[in-house]
Formats: C-alpha cells, sequence, structure tokens
C-alpha cells in the first residue's frame, strides 16, 4: 500500500490529556452556581402511583423539584416508538424508573432527600421472564407483549424436513450484561435568559439526545444544544440513556435557572440504565449425513425490558445474524422481542448479533457430535463463499475465503495437534481436563438494510486561520479511537502530516450531523464521507491556484493560511450515497442486509477444574478479516477489547434478578475479568480492502464481542464431554448443570 | 469526614484521579499515599494528614512525561482514558517495587485496576515497554 499515514500507528489524537489526567470528563466539570440533580425511582415493578409524599427532616424549599407535569413539551425520550417516559407520571413499568427530579446546592444533602420521598403505589401483577411474557397471562404492553416481530425466509424450508438424513434441535440462553463502562452516566444542563438549552454530557450520539430534547422541551432545534465531552467508554450504553439523564438535567435547569448536574454513582447506573437484551433462541436445523446443512428453522426471543427503546433494531440485527456465516439453501428465522417489567434493555456491543452467533455456533458443535465429524469439519463444508446468497438472499461478491481464514486460526492455535492430545489426556482420571473450541462468526458493518440511506450522514472538512484542517462530524471518541482515525483518514486524502489535522468539537450547534456513533460504521462509513470532504477541499485549495501538485505540509499550510485570510473560510462537505447494488426490502427482509460484513474464526483453549468448577482460558486466537486495518496498534486494541468482554460475558458476568431488579448493582459482586483473568489475546488480522470503506475500511468495533462466548463453551463441552449451552457459565452453573441430569439436546436419525 | 477523592478532586482541583465505584473495587481513584498504592475513595481525609500523596498528575505532563506515560501512549494502554490515571499510577508503583517485573509480577501488580476497553493486553505491552524505556535511560 502507498499510503503514508492510514495503516500507522498513528498516536491517539486525544492521548496526551489522558495520560496527563488533564482530559475533562463531566464530573470533571463545574459550572458557576451550579446545583446538583438527583432521581426518585420507583421501588416497585408495576403499579399505578397514588402519591408522593415529602418526608421530615429536609429543607424541601431550597429543592427544586420536577415532576412530569413540568415538562413543557412531550413527556418521551424518543427513539424508535413513543413509549418510554422521561418521568413516570400515573404508572410505574419497571424497578428504578425515574418519577421525580431534586436539586441542591449540596451535594450531599441529595442522597437523603431522595430517600425522604416516599412514593405510594397501588401494586398490579408484574412479569419478568421471556416465558411469563410469552404466556400472554399479564399483558404489560401493548395488547400482546410483542414490541417487534420479524419473519425472515429463504425458499421452502417445510420440505426440507422430509427429506433430511438427520435433524438436530437445540435450545441456547444468554443473559443480560452490564456495560460497566468506568465512567458512569452524567451531564450538565444550563438553559440561559434568552432560552438557550445547553446539554453537556458523556455520551456517543449528540443528534439523539438533540432529537429528544427538542421534543421534551417543545425549544425550536436552534435553541437546543448538545455538546459531547470526555467519555469514559459507553459500549452502546451511552447510545440511548443520554437523552434520559440529559433531559432531566435539563428539565431541573429550565426551572431553576441554574446549571444543573447530575452524575450517578455506581449502584444507580448498574441499577436504572439499559443493559443486554437476555436471550432464547432455538435451533432446529436438517443436514444430510455427510453434514451439508439443509434448512433451519430458528426461533429468537428477546427480554426488552419495560419499554422498546431500541428493541426492535436490536432484534432486527439478530435476526439478520442468526444463520452465521453459512450457506443455508432453505432458512426461516422467526424473531419476537417480548415486554417484561425489567428496566429497559438497549443497545451493548454487537447489538443482537452475540446471542444469534453464540445459538448457531453452538448449535455447529451440537451438529458436528450428532454426525461424528470434526467441528471445524461441518464448519467447513457450509461456509459462505463468493457467489452463494446469505438468508436475505444477499449474494457475497468478495473475494472471501473462510476456509483459509479458519485455517490459519487453526494453525495459530496449533488446534489440530491439541484437540488430540486433550481427547487423549482428558480420557484418564485427572479432575483437570482440556478443551480447545472454535467460532466461525461474521458481523454486518453500518446500519441495517436501508438505515444508512435514513441516516443520509454528513460530514465537513474545514481549515482554521492557522492553516490546519478540521473534522466536522457528529461522531464521538469515547476510547475506540474515533479521532484518530478520522484524522489519519483526512491527512491522508488531504496529503498533509497527521498533526495538522484536527478535530472539531463534538458540539450540535457547530457540527453536521453524521449520525450516530453506533453499528461499526464510524471508519467505514464516516470515515469514507472524511475522505471524500478532505479530497474535495484539497481540490478546492489546488484550483485556487495557492497550492500546487507535489505540496509539503508546510506549503499546505500556507495556502491554507491564505486562502481563509482571502475568503473568510473554506469548507468541503460530503453526503452519504448507497453503494451502487445495495437494495433492501424492510418489508421482505431481502437483498443487502449490509453493504460489508467483517469475518472472523476464534480459537479459545481451556482447562477446567472438576473440583471447583472453574474454568481458566489458557490461550485466545482472534483471527479476522475486517477490511484495511487503518491503524494497527487502535485495531488490536478494539479487538482484544472485545475479546475481553466476550470472555467476562461467558464465564464472569451474570446479573441477578430480584423482581425486575439487579440484584448484585455493585462492582463487588458483578464481577468483569481483571489483569489476571485474561488469557494472551492473540490478533491477528487478514485483510480485504473494502472498495466503499474508507481505504478499503470495514467495521471492526462489534465483531469481537460476538466469537468468544460460543468458541469458550465449545472448548468447555470439548474438554468435560457435557453440553453448555447458556451463558453466563459461572462455576456454579457448571456445578448444578453437573450434578442434577438435563436432557441433552435432541438428535433425531431419519 | 471528606474522602481524600473528593479532596483532590474537589478541594484541590485535581481532577485527573477519577471515582469509578466508590467502594474500593475498581482502582479508577489509585494514588500513593506515603509510597504506598490505596484507593482514595476509601482514605477519609484525615487518614492522609501530613502524608505525601502522589497523584497522576504528579508523574508527569507535556514534555516531562513519566516513562509509563510515554509508553501508554505508544503501545494504546489507554482507550477511553477514565481508568487511565490509576493504572498509570498502580503501574509507577510496581516499577519502583520492581524496576523489571515479569509478565505475572505484572498481572499481579495492576490486579487492583479495572479497565473495560482494552482487554488490558496493550497496558500490559506499555508496562513491559517502560522496563525497556527506562533502562535505556539508565544507559
Amino acid at each position: 500500500m502507498q499510503e503514508k499515514i492510514v495503516g500507522k500507528a498513528a498516536v491517539r489524537k486525544e492521548g496526551l490529556g489522558k495520560v496527563c489526567g488533564r482530559a475533562q470528563y463531566i464530573d470533571d466539570i463545574s459550572l458557576p452556581e451550579m446545583l446538583h440533580g438527583a432521581t426518585v425511582r420507583s421501588s416497585i415493578a408495576r403499579g399505578r402511583i397514588l402519591g408522593i409524599e415529602f418526608g421530615p427532616g429536609i429543607p424541601w424549599n431550597e429543592f427544586v423539584i420536577v415532576t412530569a407535569t413540568d415538562i413543557p413539551g412531550e413527556n418521551e425520550i424518543a427513539l424508535i416508538n413513543h413509549d418510554w417516559p422521561c418521568l413516570a407520571r400515573e404508572f410505574v413499568n419497571h424497578p428504578e424508573e425515574p418519577i421525580l427530579l431534586l436539586a441542591h446546592a449540596d451535594r450531599h444533602l441529595l442522597p437523603k432527600a431522595v430517600a425522604a420521598v416516599r412514593v405510594q403505589y397501588e401494586e398490579m401483577p408484574a412479569i419478568f421472564t421471556i416465558e411469563e411474557s410469552e404466556r400472554g397471562e399479564t399483558i404489560v404492553w401493548g395488547t400482546d407483549n410483542v414490541f417487534k416481530s420479524f419473519l425472515l425466509e429463504k425458499d421452502d424450508v417445510d420440505a426440507a424436513w422430509a427429506t433430511a438424513d438427520v435433524i438436530v434441535e437445540g435450545e441456547y440462553t444468554t443473559g443480560a450484561q452490564e456495560h460497566l463502562y468506568i465512567e458512569n452516566n452524567g451531564a450538565i444542563a444550563a438553559y440561559s435568559r434568552e432560552g438557550q438549552l445547553t446539554v453537556w454530557g458523556s455520551l456517543q450520539c449528540p443528534f439523539y439526545v438533540h432529537k429528544s430534547l427538542v421534543k421534551l422541551t417543545g425549544l425550536s432545534e436552534e435553541k437546543v444544544r448538545i455538546v459531547q465531552v470526555e467519555t469514559g467508554g459507553a459500549f452502546g450504553g451511552k447510545e440511548d440513556y443520554p437523552s434520559m439523564i440529559g433531559a432531566h438535567a435539563a428539565l431541573l435547569a429550565m426551572k431553576s435557572g441554574r446549571p444543573v448536574k447530575i452524575v450517578y454513582d455506581r449502584a444507580e447506573d448498574m441499577a436504572a440504565t439499559t443493559k443486554r437484551h437476555p436471550s432464547r433462541i432455538r435451533h432446529r436445523t436438517a443436514v444430510t449425513r455427510d453434514g451439508r446443512l439443509q434448512a433451519a428453522e430458528i426461533e429468537i426471543a428477546l427480554d426488552g425490558g419495560a419499554y422498546s427503546t431500541l428493541s426492535p433494531t436490536v432484534l432486527s440485527r439478530s435476526t439478520i445474524h442468526a444463520g452465521g456465516p453459512y450457506f443455508w439453501p432453505n432458512i426461516r428465522v422467526k424473531s419476537k422481542a417480548l415486554a417484561t417489567n425489567c428496566p429497559p434493555h438497549g443497545a451493548f456491543r454487537g447489538f443482537g448479533a452475540p446471542q444469534s452467533l453464540f445459538a448457531v455456533e453452538r448449535h455447529m458443535d451440537h451438529i458436528a457430535e450428532a454426525l461424528g465429524l470434526p467441528p471445524e469439519e461441518v464448519r467447513r463444508r457450509n461456509f459462505l463463499k463468493p457467489g452463494l446468497t446469505t438468508a436475505t438472499g444477499q449474494e457475497i461478491r468478495e473475494a472471501l475465503d473462510l476456509e483459509k481464514l479458519m485455517e490459519r486460526a487453526l494453525a495459530e492455535s496449533d488446534y489440530y495437534a491439541k484437540r488430540k492430545r486433550f481427547d487423549r489426556v482428558n480420557a484418564g482420571a485427572g479432575t483437570k481436563k482440556k478443551g480447545i473450541g472454535l467460532a466461525t462468526f461474521l458481523h454486518g458493518s453500518g446500519f441495517t438494510g436501508s438505515g444508512e440511506r435514513y441516516l443520509n450522514s454528513l460530514v465537513a472538512v474545514d481549515l482554521t486561520a492557522e492553516g490546519r484542517a478540521r473534522v466536522l462530524v457528529s461522531s464521538t471518541e469515547f476510547g475506540q479511537g474515533t479521532n484518530t482515525i478520522l484524522c489519519q483518514i483526512a491527512a491522508e486524502s488531504l496529503g498533509v502530516d497527521y498533526d495538522l489535522v484536527e478535530m472539531g468539537p463534538p458540539d450540535t450547534s457547530v457540527v453536521p450531523n453524521s449520525g450516530p456513533t453506533v453499528a461499526s460504521r464510524t471508519s467505514m462509513v464516516v470515515g469514507k464521507l472524511v475522505q471524500s470532504a478532505a479530497h474535495g477541499l484539497k481540490q478546492t485549495l489546488l484550483a485556487s491556484g495557492l497550492l500546487a501538485e507535489g505540496y509539503t505540509s508546510a506549503e499546505f499550510v500556507a495556502a491554507a493560511r491564505t486562502y481563509v485570510a482571502q475568503h473568510g473560510s473554506l469548507r468541503a462537505e460530503s453526503r452519504y450515497q448507497a453503494p451502487p447494488g445495495v437494495h433492501w426490502d424492510d418489508r421482505t427482509y431481502r437483498g443487502e442486509a449490509y453493504a460489508a460484513y467483517a469475518w472472523a474464526v476464534y480459537v479459545a483453549e481451556v482447562t477446567v477444574d472438576l473440583t471447583t468448577c472453574g474454568v481458566t482460558i489458557d490461550d485466545f486466537v482472534a483471527m479476522q478479516e475486517a477490511g484495511r486495518v487503518l491503524n494497527p496498534v487502535l485495531a488490536t486494541g478494539q479487538i482484544e477489547g472485545g475479546v475481553a468482554q466476550g470472555i467476562g460475558w461467558a464465564l464472569y458476568e451474570k446479573v441477578v434478578w430480584n423482581r425486575g431488579r439487579m440484584a448484585n448493582n455493585q462492582m463487588t459482586n458483578y464481577i468483569i475479568p481483571t489483569t489476571q483473568d485474561i488469557p494472551p489475546i492473540r490478533v491477528f488480522f487478514a485483510e480485504l480492502p473494502f472498495g466503499h470503506g474508507a481505504y478499503g475500511a470495514k467495521g471492526i468495533g462489534e465483531l469481537p464481542m460476538d466469537g468468544p462466548a460460543p468458541a469458550i463453551l465449545n472448548a468447555v463441552s470439548h474438554a468435560t464431554g457435557k453440553q453448555f449451552d447458556a451463558v453466563p457459565l459461572l462455576p456454579e452453573d457448571m456445578f448444578l448443570r453437573m450434578a442434577v441430569r438435563q436432557p441433552e439436546p435432541a438428535v433425531v436419525a431419519l | 469526614m471528606a474522602r481524600l477523592l473528593d479532596v483532590l478532586r474537589r478541594d484541590l482541583q485535581l481532577t485527573g484521579t477519577k471515582e469509578g465505584c466508590g467502594e474500593g473495587e475498581c482502582g479508577a481513584c489509585s494514588v500513593l499515599l506515603n509510597g504506598d498504592l490505596v484507593n482514595s475513595c476509601l482514605i477519609p481525609v484525615a487518614q492522609a494528614d501530613g502524608a505525601e500523596i502522589e497523584t497522576v498528575e504528579g508523574l508527569g505532563c507535556d514534555d516531562r512525561l513519566h516513562a509509563i506515560q510515554r509508553a501508554f501512549l505508544s503501545c494504546g494502554g489507554g482507550q477511553c482514558g477514565m481508568c487511565t490515571p490509576g493504572m498509570l499510577v498502580a503501574s509507577a508503583h510496581l516499577l519502583r517495587k520492581n524496576p523489571r517485573p515479569d509478565l505475572e509480577a505484572i498481572r499481579e501488580g495492576l490486579n487492583g485496576n479495572l479497565c473495560r476497553c482494552t482487554g488490558y493486553m496493550r497496558i500490559l505491552e506499555a508496562v513491559e515497554r517502560a522496563v525497556t524505556i527506562a533502562g535505556e535511560e539508565r544507559s
């Protein structure tokens, strides 16, 4: 490759501020006269609010108090549907639902005041599981508890059962997962005398918050300004919830006329904000005796919690990823997202795909076992390849070679020799068993189907008076490397040094709407727009005669300064256009579900201690094809971080529910991996540049969340000879599974 | 009584030290108290009376970076940056006690500092790099 900056390990743009402790996160910021806000939340799962009492011992006249009646516009957090209230008015539908807001100058008085507010309820029947929700005896949402359902069908599934050699069935479940970003949710709002509302926050999507607050406040779009400040991790957990906490701070600021800060403590953040959707997925597969997949019937059920929030789109991604990276001549996927009286589940890295890929990748191992074939062999015989079509009928047009990718991963992990050796050693009497397992998977980059077309993203690149280039996007940095990658792309496209490019402020009053920072779309989709806007800016400078081809960075700066001095400014924009040949039918769910897919093969090696039921991961190979790697250090960091979260989801992280409330909402008893729990994660990239992504990039951020759980459980099942089909798999879960005989997945030989 | 963390962040405006959990689990608030690594969210400020406190701001800044800060930058040890100050302080503490830690010693030395972004690999590599940088500077 001839690029000078793209593909290199450019140092993180905002890295110096972060290592010096100078980066300003929301709780590091104070405004003059600022009050602190807090939230009174529902203590029950479902019921009618009968009254609110303000208990003794608190100087209530010093407090700013906001209820639903103070909302100037619509009492709604605007996402897809219109069902999520900003503050409960008559009914509560989940524990921790916000009811009332308080603000006071003394931060330490707030917990006492919150505790002194007594809400009386008339309790109503509540439901907490997928099974209770689908039984429909208690309806808590709409007419049937169903937020959304999809039916995806390819050819004739029903005809395949009659001719199948073998039918394999299985049921797979996954638990909720807490994002556990190290920085909790927080926002500051200020409302000026002129009626200008500004909200600063730890957030992913400034224009989501903007849209929601315009509706809530009834203010015009120009009167609402959202600014993202340094954000200490998000992983999807700051996609929807900032619209809630931002709204709360805004309501208190508008009522008091003073700036108001709300920053959750860890317990509140864990109990009240969104998590990954729990899932139950059933597979029924027709397969030939030599391991060719004939037909699949897949039923997906997600627990969406009490309000629909982002569940319809999470379910969409689950549905499309349900078949994995395999060719299915016939497939039917029936999916539904259901209401329960838990806090709403929301976006979390992977967005529905990890649940589906866990199920299909465990199921592939069951199929292999049923047929007496090695797991890798069943996969090899069914991989998607150029010319074949996915479940939605999308033809593979890139030079995809999954077999080669898998062989590389298996070679790096010494899979064949180890599998043979472990089989031999495990047959002995020892209580420590070794296993090795793999998962092969895909992840669609960018919004699903016509999503990118609806987003219609716009980016700009302009020049500063000092002759530097500035990237103007609403795409935000929260650790994944947005600032660095986009500056690398702009610098490459402009033909100048990386140091001469800076990011504009993530402020809705300054930057155009380049869409939300989600769905593995920033490098590929937004990056491509930055590349083209920067190119446009360069062409204008060249055409002005101030700059000649073959210029140095210093000549660029000189020309840029002169241009800005003469003309006042120079700004080039670029708007999204769908790559040719991308067609999608929202009604039938047929067509090009994603403009591109990243592909991967992960291999986990484990030791299972049968005495303690503890699992140690000894080695982890993460092999992926995610298009061109724009920055090897950042890309590797994304994969390693995603793998660690996947390890957590598989083996450590269990949300314990007590009538819809998270019972273990502390870091003390919700366990994420530490430095001593993570194996060597060995990351490899095969690069197949994607023509419509920035310098060949595809999406990368979510991919590594998909593979670890099935690879690890496949390895644990290999080690123990027992089938484990649910995550998380904590030692107590393994103990119960070993102690209590449960039915093995059904295999029907015909 | 105020926690050492609050005195640092609010009274002294040294906001480099972060609060992650408030119960001594995550290590985002790690500082050195008379050379010992502590979670400042668990220290009543009276306990710090007369003590020497070292925070991330004391490690170095801009053109006077500590070797561990330089290594974090080049290895990608920090992503969102929220665990980074505590992680840097814990790493510096480890390197003072043990200037040439092996990988197991690094894993053990940082096991009280949680990171949700990196999966720790880049952090472990950064500590190893800092050992090399420090070695080069000595010679």
